[in-house]
């Protein structure tokens, strides 16, 4: 008998969407097996066509996105309660992802922003969207957009984790055979992800480090075999899980975090702080002031995909 | 969980139940997860305190115990050693600290209590996760390091050596006897400060146990109790030690100048040659000259030569460069000593601006017989002066420079003034603020010198100046003070002034307490283990302190304390062997990812690279389970034992859960 499946796309891009299309005609493999009642992105499903359903019906979903408005949650609330598995796909489902990056400010901030701020703006009317509003007596209901972006782990009980922004398309086909052969991982396990830090599959020379300069890609050409990070790049390779191929590792840009931390590390951002502090040069204050006065924005660069999940979660309110 | 907890509130008399609600703090804890019993105790650290937890282990009524009582660093050992006596492996104990943390630091008895609470739960949920660890001995190096040559140092290394250990004795002068080698008396008994100190200089030079590098400096420290690794860098003499005999034909020759020739009789003082190829003082320790290279004009353009042309044994060598030379030792003994406070940020008192200002230790130097005024004393134009003041409490006991008392500064202001009272036929005043004559035979001394005319004056004087306002002070200089014994401001022409500066830790003493890890007040001095019980320890195990490095002391004082370092020294080598931290790091091999951060972290050098495994590898017998690799590892692939991090985020919810 086939499998039902379903992917739904929460707060996000829609390259994870893009990336199960990517495993390229793998996915007829993948169809063969599956029968997707339910993929936004591709196919024309509504939610009531979920909600008919009986609980537990689906045997996988897929949500990828994280959780930025009262739509996102109804429906990772929805889905997993006709899901027997729920796979959190991608960064944003994981840990926060980019949408995230939006608790360093308030929605009312946002709003303000883009409504009336931003140097394109055109809005005479100060008009901004309201979760009900009626315009010639007809009735309009929008989901509330939250202060807080959350992974879908803090709004729901996820049985696994596919990391990545946006997942390697063969990850997902190694995720999807386990899932066909019933050979997966105890729950909350992550998979299609290595179990080590980047560092372990980053084929540059590592040396004992001292970083007595922060550099920046724009700036200047990396060596090609050296550790960025000795290189003076602040590479989140370290503090983040293998499994994506070092691919940007591997083109000269330094890793950015998008596949998580490992097991048992409380906060990406934190670690890849005290590991970096760890190793700088400079042993005078002021030295030391001037080395990290190179780190531009730091809380988004080392909590670029992490924010939900990290232990500070937002700005103070 | 099987874990069965039991907790033991302390009342510590009323340190802590007087702020703290027990009988509250016991029901909360009553109600905890995995806690099986919960007694309370008036004084826990007590022999029926400490037999209550042992009966509770040997009954088998718990496997884990928390006490709250004071801070670990008081008696953590105490009641790790109750659980193994009752049987349980000492790592299964935690302590809340509910006293300094606590009922000490807080004044509302509600907020207090609830306070105790959080970090009782804290301590519960800790211990609860909390795992057996094995303990582990090292040999103790008999050999001991003292860093300065000062009296401290001098007697340290004399006790230990004498009792039959190695002693490795540096100094950064090029000859032992510190401050005490340029005074020429000592109060309160006037002993001839040479005929008591060179004894033992000598002694340090020629025992066989010391070996005395002078004119050296420390470079590293690496290691831990027991086993210190020591680099010291031996600066280049251009004297070679071994064929030098001291016979001074060098500096008789020498046409370089290291202390002015010319200028007046202030500016020219000096107790050995003045030479640029000099001994600091005639009785040197070891008796080697050495050159000033700033002042040597063959350094300087290449010119001369005179010195390695007199020297008969050919020991002059030009060429000779500072040597890099290494020790292992077991213990270091810290005698840094002192510097007198620079007076000329006090404009007021015309140090620097005045000729006849001086300062304590230029005082000092002037009146030793063996320094180049013969011990005369003599204003700058070489005259002797018909009236001396002597100013109390410079830079000492004053908010803007060192709050603290020198303690000293009494004592050798009244030794000046009997100095110069024997000497000369001059009136001398004494500006005091109060006079701390504390010590064995020190009132004694002071009542001695109220009769030999010396006039005491009670204030501190706001000014020294040479703009006379009456015609008696014209050609003088004034001090304007506050008598406060009079009730009036009072003007006093002097033909001189003595400024009794105070003592502040040694400008060395930063870097060198760096190289051992041990902390330095905001005074500037050492913080010692326990200012009333640990006074010759520091926080550092195997690291002792010994006279000013820790606090401004007279020399009784000093001596007192370097015997008690050597004699704590001593004790710990005779133990031989040394328990050291179990609580080590260790690397999980299946997550490290071999980024190599951690390398060069480790202050004990205990990590490697394992090229074949491709991970980082923690030596444990070096591991001193400092915890910075544990928090650098960016794959929480290292835990340090004991502190693993669900230890620690275990305890911290139990803070934040009330």
């Amino acid at each position: 008998m086939k499998l039902k499946g379903g992917i739904y796309w929460g707060s996000g891009c829609g390259g994870c969407d893009v990336a199960v299309l990517d495993i390229h005609e793998k996915i007829l493999d993948v169809a063969e097996k599956v029968d997707f009642l339910f993929w936004p992105i591709a196919l024309d499903f509504k939610y009531d066509d979920v909600r008919a359903m009986d609980d537990g019906e689906f045997d996988l979903v897929l949500y990828n996105g994280a959780i930025r408005n009262s739509e996102n949650e109804e429906i990772a609330k929805l889905l997993r309660r006709k899901t027997k598995t729920l796979v959190a796909l991608g960064a944003c489902a994981h840990i926060g992802g980019l949408p995230s990056l939006a608790n360093y400010h308030t929605k009312q901030s946002m709003f303000d922003r883009v409504y009336s701020e931003t140097e394109s703006t055109d809005n005479p009317d100060g008009t901004v969207p309201l979760e009900k509003s009626i315009v010639d007596g007809n009735g309009l209901e929008l989901p509330r957009f939250y202060n807080t972006v959350k992974t879908l782990d803090q709004v729901v009980d996820v049985d696994y984790y596919l990391p990545g922004c946006p997942p390697v398309p063969q990850q997902i086909v190694n995720a999807l055979t386990a899932v066909f052969n019933g050979e997966l991982p105890p729950k909350g396990s992550i998979i299609g992800a290595g179990t080590r830090t980047l560092c372990d599959e980053c084929p540059r020379e590592k040396e004992e480090k001292e970083i007595s300069e922060i550099k920046r890609p724009l700036n200047m050409i990396p060596d090609p075999e050296k550790c960025l990070l000795e290189q003076g790049l602040i590479c989140l390779g370290p503090v983040t899980r293998e499994g994506c191929g070092a691919r940007c590792i591997n083109s000269g840009v330094p890793c950015r975090g998008c596949y998580g931390p490992l097991e048992e590390v409380h906060d990406q951002g934190i670690r890849m702080i005290s590991a970096l502090a760890s190793v700088l040069g400079p042993k005078e204050e002021k030295e030391i002031d001037a080395v990290l006065d190179g780190i531009v924005d730091p809380l988004r660069t080392f909590h670029r995909f992490s924010t939900a999940a990290s232990i500070l979660r937002r700005k103070m309110i | 969980m099987s874990e069965r907890i039991g907790v033991y509130v302390c009342h510590c008399g009323t340190n802590i139940a007087g702020k703290v609600d027990i009988d509250k703090v016991v029901e909360f804890a009553k109600g905890l997860d995995d806690v099986t019993l919960v007694r309370e105790y008036k004084f826990m650290c007590s022999d029926p305190g400490q037999s209550l937890i042992q009966k509770d282990i040997e009954d088998g009524l718990i496997n884990r115990v928390v006490v709250a009582s004071c801070s670990p660093l008081m008696h953590e050992k105490t009641f790790r050693n109750v659980c193994t006596r009752g049987g349980l492996n000492e790592y299964l104990f935690a302590m809340a600290n509910i006293r300094e943390q606590c009922s000490w630091v807080h004044v509302d008895e509600a907020q207090t209590t609830e306070k105790a609470k959080d970090l009782i739960e804290a301590s519960v949920r800790r211990v609860a996760l909390q795992v057996p660890l094995t303990k582990r001995e090292v040999p103790i190096n008999p050999q001991t390091l003292v860093i300065g040559g000062g009296i401290a140092g001098i007697q340290a290394a004399l006790d230990l050596a004498d009792a039959g250990k190695k002693v490795i004795l540096i100094e950064k002068e090029p000859s032992i006897g510190g401050h005490m080698a340029k005074f020429d008396k000592t109060f309160p008994t006037l002993d001839c400060s040479a005929c008591i100190l060179t004894p033992k200089m000598v002694s340090v030079g020629q025992h066989e146990n010391i070996e005395l590098l002078s004119w050296s400096e420390v470079e590293d420290i690496s290691g831990y109790v027991g086993n210190f690794n020591i680099k010291i860098r031996k600066k280049a003499r251009y004297v070679d030690a071994e064929l030098c005999n001291g016979c001074g034909a060098c500096w008789e020759k020498c046409p370089g100048t290291r202390v002015p020739r010319k200028g007046n009789v202030h500016e020219k003082l000096s107790l050995g040659p003045t030479t640029s190829i000099y001994m600091p003082f005639m009785q040197a320790v070891p008796a080697i000259p050495v050159i000033d290279t700033e002042t040597c004009i063959r350094f300087k353009n290449g010119k001369c030569g005179i010195c390695a042309a007199v020297c008969e044994r050919n020991a002059i060598k030009y060429d000779m460069e500072d040597e890099i030379v290494e020790f292992e030792v077991g213990n270091i003994i810290l005698a840094t000593g002192f510097q007198t406070f620079d007076p000329e940020p006090v404009k007021r008192y015309g140090y620097g601006r005045f000729d006849n200002v001086m300062t304590a230790i230029e005082f000092e130097i002037m009146n030793c017989a063996s320094g180049n005024t013969g011990g005369k004393i003599l204003m700058a134009d070489g005259k002797e002066p018909k009236s001396i003041g002597i100013v109390h409490c410079v830079g000492s006991r004053d908010k803007h420079y060192n709050e603290y008392c020198s303690r000293v500064c009494c004592m050798y202001a009244l030794k000046y003034s009997h100095l110069i009272k024997e000497k000369i036929d001059a009136e001398v005043y004494e500006f005091y603020i109060d006079l701390r004559c504390f010590g064995k035979g020190y009132e004694e001394f002071y009542d001695r010198l109220l009769g030999e005319d010396v006039r005491f004056v009670r204030g501190k004087v706001a000014e020294v100046t040479e703009v006379p306002i009456e015609e008696a002070e014209k050609g003088k200089l004034v001090v304007e003070v506050e008598d406060t014994l009079v009730g009036m401001v009072r003007r006093i022409p002097l033909d001189m002034v003595v400024l009794c500066t105070g003592l502040e830790a040694h400008e060395s003493l930063p870097d060198v307490a760096g190289l051992c890890s041990v902390s330095i007040g905001k005074d500037g001095f050492v913080i010692e283990k326990h200012p009333k019980l640990g006074p010759v320890a520091t926080a550092t195990d195997g690291v002792f302190i010994a006279g000013c490095c820790q606090s401004p002391k007279d020399i009784p004082d000093t001596v007192a304390q370097a015997s008690a370092a050597s004699s704590a020294v001593l004790s710990m080598i005779t133990r031989e062997k040394i328990e050291i931290e179990s609580a080590t790091a260790s690397v999980d091999e299946d997550k490290c990812s071999g980024c190599k951060l951690c390398n060069s972290l480790c202050p004990y050098l205990a990590i490697k690279y394992d090229e074949e495994k491709g991970v980082s590898v923690v030596n444990e017998a070096l591991c001193k389970g400092c915890g910075t690799c544990a928090a650098g590892c960016p794959s929480n692939a290292i835990s340090a034992k004991h502190f693993e991090d669900r230890q620690i985020f275990a305890e911290i919810k139990g803070i934040l859960s009330a």
